[in-house]
């Protein structure tokens, strides 16, 4: 949590303004009990008319500075907190949008989610609480205490042997439920988990009935939440009757001490009855603590939470080159495979594309087609082995000069809520209408435009649930041409394209003026065969590599993959 | 329009609170123990002073026994609050548990052209920060009402046992500060309102963002994603402090108009003191007491603010929950009992938005055990055909029915059941391998999954995964490839084996070779089974027993794939461009 605090930085002025001016309102509303006195000493005694009458006024002139320096001293600490929130939100989601592939796939979107949400929402609340009462509450005990001191040191030791019991109790309180409430928070991450798996998944849970195990298991995850909710909740509840019972308890030994000192003479009736009075302010102030208290240890537990997604170091360094990129691509020997998984799913693979070149990826289900294509982006880095653009290692190079110069179109296609045109221009923020359907013309995805009313400025909702998902993959291929890229990486993404769009896509990145390097993955060997290079990979080793006829002499697999779509030309060939 | 919403919110969330009536009465009576107790303490322990009177004159024996009572008091009142505390959680976290699953049961029957118009991340938001924020208020609501309103009432009580003419002073300022509370109470509720909207769209924004990060990674959008999430989060910022601000103005202006009362008591009772009708003592008494007196309002006041801003994020549950389901099932559902497998379509009407008709005037008639292929190119309205067999969306006009049957006449559930799906946009579940291919049969042994996945040839990949059928796969699926998935899919079809079958795509992500052996295993499944095949490689559906050619929501060709090419029309066209190559 503490690591949190430099993002309060900027609101310095805020955090010592704001309880500065809670002090100062305390410190009136200490005053009018002085003011009271008068009255009665002076105004009464003398039954002076005119004086009571100015001194009532001065209480409402309290009152009115009170009132000013609480406005002053709310609007300073909401500024700090919900600043502070915002700041930290920045914070957040900039860690995240720079995490790797890998601790992605680790973390989960849900709890990146929650906390962004609901853990920075605790968080603000507890800020903006904790600059309002914090430092007023322990002044007025402490300040209790000190007045204590002034009438009589044995019974102010009364004091000094209670506060250290409260403070023993509201921080036990504190540690034991903090792990407790951040329990609640991962039990919120598992509630919203179900909810976002039951809305992504609607149709296939639809299509299974599977609503009622569905509701099932959103009940038994907010049954365990309830259930962590309240047992963090018996526990801090102890809070405020503990304090009361401690502070009566306090009292009742004060008043046997001020006994015994006022039979000895030490003290008098009076002084026992102020001693009784700062013993009831520092309860009164105890009280107000303890909602302070609950909401500090959920904000602390939330706080932790954030902090330990900000402390997520990506696995990968940045390189620092920045040489515009040509785009030759070569991979060295290379083994990768996903964290956690048992074995790599790449292993020894070789191979060199100049640039321009077209190079195909076939291969089976899981033979690791993705996997390699990841690597040359760096989404992940290699186990083993090296991956070189231009002859550079791309552990070396600049991830943003790396990936601006790769359009890649990934197997889901994904468009995002917005306009066509606001879609388009993720691959080149910049680009004119014109760029736009150039891009579009060579994805074919001039008629999914222009049949959609408003063409480029056409809506599109989020997940781009109003396209099918031809439109949407020739749309997020035209994504990725818009960005003129130096490769062009295209896996498995013309799947949902009827052959013959297929075949139009392919011929027209061909036909580009100085076309990228393009890597194609795909299942159908008609939509690798003109490649300059064939790449067959079977269970996560290079089984084949040539052009279509080297490969149906040289490389079994591949023949077997081109038998099962055209029969009929393994048999001439053959 | 936030005036009218307020009242019918709130009488909303008191019909759910309403269910658990005895922990309530339990509540309000702790609390009214608590009160006494520590009202009556104050008196105790002034009487326990009264036996201290100066050197030599303390009665140890009687003050001992007014501690005694004071210790017994502070021992039950502590006890009866923490109970209090334990019931009030009590309440709070069912309510808002119970208001958590009415939404989620909501939401399963909420018609899919709703799910399919509103960000995912907006109605997660709703069910999940909106519902925790107004558990916050109702909790505070409820330790802080009526301990407050009770102390409120003894106070009162004790002061007009004490003198009732300054009693009624106090009396006739305090509605002052509850109208001060009322006015700003007022206004900050659609400040609240437009946080929790605003709060809204953030989490929708982070949800798409976050949800397809590895998208915005590869065409590095991270600066422009933060540049529209900064927009978002500035203007969340602004109204945020701006609700907080002004809410947070209840407690200094009702403490303010406390101060008044503090004062007006102190000149009458000064006053009437010179007129020796009361004594400095008990003017002292009753200025404690106007000051306990006035400390409730502003914690009931400090109450309303939060309850302002819990009603605001109920109100958006509510929308919710209110939302219009889809049309019901039938209250007396035929049920199909042997499906043959006849399917009937008849001038069928359908489209997603009234002004764009899709498709007008469909007629298809399946015979049981056939084989119906649908082709056409991309964004023809197939996928729309499956939207309406399964019943996702029902369509405008027309009918369609099962074996003679309307399928409206039937449950959603039972028609589903006589269908096996396989979407080319491959889902699962997050769980394990196992969980994810029983969806469609919960109850099946082990050995029936794997018979399942081995058919489906997803059985070796899985045995070589870490923990082979346990393995956990993540939201989403995780590290496997689009392909791999598939394969879980069709495992799950073949696990449960229905009566009827849709395939969309079905093999789409999956290489040829292994594509060749399901096929296999497809064509012994569809035997004897009606099934409705969605394909772009058309030679995958070649002995399909009637192809529909489909274009712009029509069936513009029917026949035999034979039929078809001697037509030479639309369909030999799309099935020349596939192999000129």
């Amino acid at each position: 949590m503490r690591k949190l605090l430099r993002y309060m930085k900027g609101f310095g002025k805020e955090c010592v303004l704001g309880p500065l001016f809670k002090l100062l309102e305390a410190t009136f509303e200490l005053l009018v009990p002085l003011v009271v006195a008068n009255i009665v000493d002076k105004g009464i005694a003398n039954g002076d008319t005119s004086y009571i009458i100015k001194m009532c006024l001065v209480m409402v002139l309290l009152g009115v500075v009170g009132l000013a320096s609480s406005v002053t001293a709310q609007y300073f600490s909401a500024r700090a907190a919900v600043g502070f929130a915002s700041r930290l939100r920045h914070a957040v989601m900039q860690r995240t949008l720079r995490l790797g592939y890998g601790e992605i796939d680790r973390l989960g979107t849900s709890t990146l989610v929650t906390r962004m949400t609901s853990d920075i929402n605790q968080i603000q609340n507890g800020v903006n609480l904790t600059l309002r009462l914090l430092l007023r509450s322990p002044f007025v005990v402490f300040g209790a205490m000190v007045m204590a001191f002034t009438i009589d040191t044995q019974a102010a030791l009364v004091f000094a042997g209670v506060i250290p019991v409260l403070c023993i109790v509201v921080f036990g309180i504190m540690l034991i439920t903090m792990p407790m409430y951040k329990r609640v928070q991962q039990r919120l991450d598992s509630v919203t988990g179900n909810a976002r798996q039951n809305l992504s998944g609607v149709r296939v849970l639809r299509a299974f009935n599977m609503e009622k195990s569905q509701i099932q298991g959103f009940d038994d995850s907010a049954t365990a939440l309830t259930a962590s909710q309240m047992s963090a909740g018996w526990v801090s509840g102890l809070l405020n009757p503990l304090t009361f019972v401690i502070v009566n308890l306090a009292v009742i030994v004060l008043i046997r001490v001020g006994a015994v000192k006022v039979d000895g003479g030490v003290l008098t009736q009076g002084l026992v009855i102020a001693l009784y009075n700062y013993m009831s302010q520092i309860l009164v102030e105890l009280i107000k603590m303890a909602n302070l208290i609950i909401n500090i240890t959920k904000a602390v537990a939330c706080g932790n939470r954030v902090e330990a997604l900000l402390e997520v170091r990506p696995g990968q360094k940045n390189g620092e080159k920045t040489d515009a990129i040509q785009g030759g691509v070569s991979f060295e020997n290379v083994a990768a495979g996903y964290p956690g998984a048992a074995a790599h799913s790449l292993e020894g693979v070789s191979f060199t594309a100049k640039p321009g070149q077209t190079v195909g990826i076939i291969g089976g289900t899981g033979s690791g087609k993705t996997t390699l294509v990841n690597l040359i982006p760096r989404f992940y880095d290699t186990q083993e082995g090296t991956v070189t653009i231009d002859g550079t290692d791309v552990k070396e190079l600049d991830q943003e000069t790396l990936r601006a110069s790769i359009g890649v179109v990934p197997q889901k296609a994904v468009l995002f809520h917005g306009t066509i045109r606001e879609n388009l221009r993720w691959g080149k923020e910049d680009a004119t209408d014109e760029e736009l359907w150039d891009a579009l013309d060579v994805a074919q995805a001039r008629e999914v435009v222009k049949g959609k009313e408003g063409e480029l400025d056409a809506p599109v909702e989020q997940g781009g649930t109003n396209f099918s998902g031809g439109q949407k993959q020739r749309l997020t291929i035209a994504r990725a041409l818009v960005r003129k890229p130096r490769i062009l990486i295209l896996d498995d993404s013309a799947s949902a394209l009827d052959y013959a769009t297929d075949a139009r896509l392919r011929m027209a990145i061909r036909n580009m003026k100085n076309p990228p390097t393009t890597f194609i993955v795909s299942q159908r060997s008609s939509a690798v065969r003109y490649a300059d290079e064939i790449l067959v990979l079977d269970d996560g080793k290079l089984v084949g590599k040539g052009t279509h006829e080297e490969l149906l002499q040289s490389c079994p697999v591949y023949r077997e993959i081109v038998r099962s779509q055209f029969p009929e030309e393994v048999k001439d060939n053959g | 329009m936030a005036k009218k919403t307020q009242p019918g919110t709130l009488s909303k969330v008191l019909l759910r609170v309403k269910r658990y009536w005895a922990a309530m009465i339990g509540s309000i009576a702790l609390s009214a123990v608590y009160v006494a107790m520590s009202l009556y303490i104050p008196i105790l322990v002034g009487d326990a002073i009264d036996c201290i009177v100066e050197a030599g004159h303390v009665d140890f024996t009687k003050m001992g026994e007014y501690l005694l009572k004071v210790a017994i008091c502070a021992g039950t009142a502590g006890l009866s609050q923490w109970v209090m505390n334990v019931l009030n959680n009590h309440v709070t976290y069912r309510v808002t548990q119970d208001l958590r699953q009415e939404a989620f049961r909501h939401i399963q029957d909420l018609p899919l052209s709703y799910l399919d118009t509103h960000p995912q991340g907006d109605l997660v938001s709703r069910m999940v920060a909106d519902v925790d924020t107004f558990a916050d208020g109702l909790l505070m609501g409820f330790t802080q009402f009526f301990t407050g309103a009770l102390t409120i009432l003894g106070t009162l009580f004790i002061m007009l046992t004490i003198r009732w003419q300054i009693a009624l002073v106090v009396l006739c300022i305090t509605p002052v500060s509850l109208l001060v509370a009322r006015f700003i109470s007022k206004r900050t509720y659609s400040m609240f309102r437009l946080q929790s909207r605003t709060r809204g769209e953030q989490t929708a924004l982070i949800d798409e963002t976050v949800g397809e990060l590895k998208v915005v990674q590869a065409f590095g959008h991270e600066n422009a994603s933060l540049a529209e999430f900064d927009e978002v989060n500035d203007r969340l910022e602004k109204c945020s402090l701006q609700a907080i601000f002004f809410s947070s103005l209840v407690n200094p202006a009702t403490r303010f108009v406390n101060a008044l009362v503090y004062a007006c008591v102190g000149l009458v009772g000064a006053l009437s003191a010179i007129g020796g009708a009361i004594t400095p003592g008990v003017l002292t008494i009753f200025l404690s007491y106007a000051n306990q007196y006035t400390k409730p309002f502003n914690e009931i006041s400090g109450v309303v603010t939060e309850l302002q801003n819990a009603l605001a994020c109920a109100a958006r549950v509510f929308e919710l929950i209110e939302e219009k389901p889809q049309t019901a099932d039938p209250a007396d559902p035929k049920v199909p009992e042997t499906v043959e497998g006849a399917m009937e379509i008849s001038h069928v009407d359908f489209s997603y938005v009234p002004e764009k008709p899709l498709i007008r005037d469909f007629n298809l008639s399946v015979k049981p055990g056939e084989r119906v292929a649908i082709v056409g190119p991309t964004g023809c309205g197939k996928t729309t055909m499956i939207n309406l067999l399964m019943r996702f969306y029902d369509p405008q006009q027309g009918t369609i029915t099962l074996d003679g049957m309307n399928t409206r006449e039937m449950t959603r559930g039972d028609l589903r059941r006589c269908v096996g799906m396989v979407l080319q946009d491959t889902w699962l579940m997050s769980g394990t391998i196992r969980d994810n291919i029983a969806m469609g049969k919960p109850d099946a042994t082990l050995e029936e999954i794997q018979e399942a996945a081995k058919k489906a040839h997803a059985d070796s990949f899985i045995r070589r995964m870490p923990q082979g059928y346990d393995t956990q796969v993540g939201e989403g699926g995780g590290s496997l490839s689009q392909g791999q998935k598939q394969l879980l899919c069709i495992a799950r079809v073949m696990l449960c084996l229905p009566p009827m079958l849709i395939l969309d795509e079905a093999t789409s992500s999956i290489d040829t070779r292994t594509e060749m052996k399901v096929q296999n295993a497809f064509q012994t499944m569809m035997d004897g089974r009606t099934s409705f095949i969605v394909a772009h490689r058309l030679s995958t559906i070649q002995n399909a027993d009637v192809i529909l050619v489909m274009r712009d929501g029509q069936i513009v060709e029917q026949g035999t794939h034979q039929e078809l090419l001697a037509k030479r029309g639309f369909y030999e066209q799309l099935y020349q461009s596939q192999f000129a190559h």
